[in-house]
């Protein structure tokens, strides 16, 4: 009964985080939504490890991966940030549309 | 009992991330999320995976101290003492949202999961450990190069003026810097 449970809280976590990531303006808090995201996939893949494969090592590698994307996500979308701030003094997505297609 | 901490840790971590988008103060927010994220990392540990959970709370402790100094310099409200809204195409973001959590369930409800395959190993740790030495080497070196090209990457991002804005394209003109002092010149 935990196994099913858990992976509902792996859907709800990345779940949430989408709905941040797709409906916040501020920047940072759009990286918010996406750390969210990958915490529902850590709980997912820590859950897939101990539920169906133990005795598989490259289950634990998955979180080890997930766990790098967010670091790197969070350094590039702070460098992003700055870059971003001091050439336009713009912090929301709704200001920064020069690529928009 | 480690039902009972799963089950506690789990709605704890979904509390903490409903609450990253429902409070207004910035810096409640980042401490909600920092909770909801070192819940996740309870999570994996109560799973059997120790050596992860500590790594998952050590580094989003270090992560949202970092988060909470960039809020408050970039962010519109940071202290919420103006209660605004910062968001935008609400009802879209809700119906996609709700729609992917409703597909997952479904699929977790109705995929035919196998059984468990194997057993545990003696140490978790130890297993981790040798797979990434073994088997995952790639996967290592792979990560390795990431994180040096991020820290690279992120450094000449955040850089205000490099090397090539003072001295042109090939490095041969002499620098006209708004602010003169430093090192040499």
């Amino acid at each position: 009964m935990t196994f099913p449970l858990l992976l509902v809280l792996a859907a709800g976590l990345f779940s949430t985080g989408l709905y941040g990531a797709l409906s916040q303006q501020s920047i940072v808090m759009i990286m918010m939504g996406i750390e969210l995201m990958i915490g529902g996939v850590v709980v997912a893949a820590a859950c897939f490890w101990r539920f169906l494969a133990p005795a598989a090592g490259a289950g634990q590698v998955v979180i080890v991966t997930a766990v790098v994307a967010m670091a790197v996500e969070m350094a590039l979308g702070f460098a992003v940030t700055t870059a971003l701030f001091r050439a336009r003094r713009v912090d929301t997505t709704d200001d920064a549309g020069e690529l928009r297609g | 009992m480690t039902e009972v901490l799963l089950a506690v840790s789990g709605v704890a971590a979904l509390t903490g991330g409903v609450l990253v988008f429902t409070l207004d103060s910035m810096a409640r927010v980042t401490f909600a999320l920092l909770g909801s994220l070192v819940c996740v990392g309870g999570v994996v540990a109560l799973l059997g995976l120790p050596y992860l959970g500590v790594v998952i709370v050590l580094m989003m402790v270090m992560e949202m101290l970092i988060m909470a100094v960039f809020m408050v310099a970039y962010m519109m409200n940071p202290a919420g003492l103006m209660p605004m809204s910062m968001l935008h195409n609400k009802r879209g973001a809700a119906a996609v949202s709700g729609g992917v959590f409703l597909a997952l369930v479904a699929g977790i409800a109705l995929a035919p999961w196998p059984d468990r395959a194997g057993a545990p190993p003696r140490d978790s740790t130890v297993q981790v450990g040798a797979e990434l030495m073994r088997g995952q080497m790639l996967t290592m070196v792979t990560l390795g190069f990431v994180l040096l090209a991020t820290m690279v990457s992120a450094t000449v991002l955040a850089t205000r003026r490099g090397r090539y804005d003072r001295f042109g394209d090939d490095l041969d003109r002499p620098a006209h810097d708004p602010v003169s002092g430093g090192v040499g010149r």
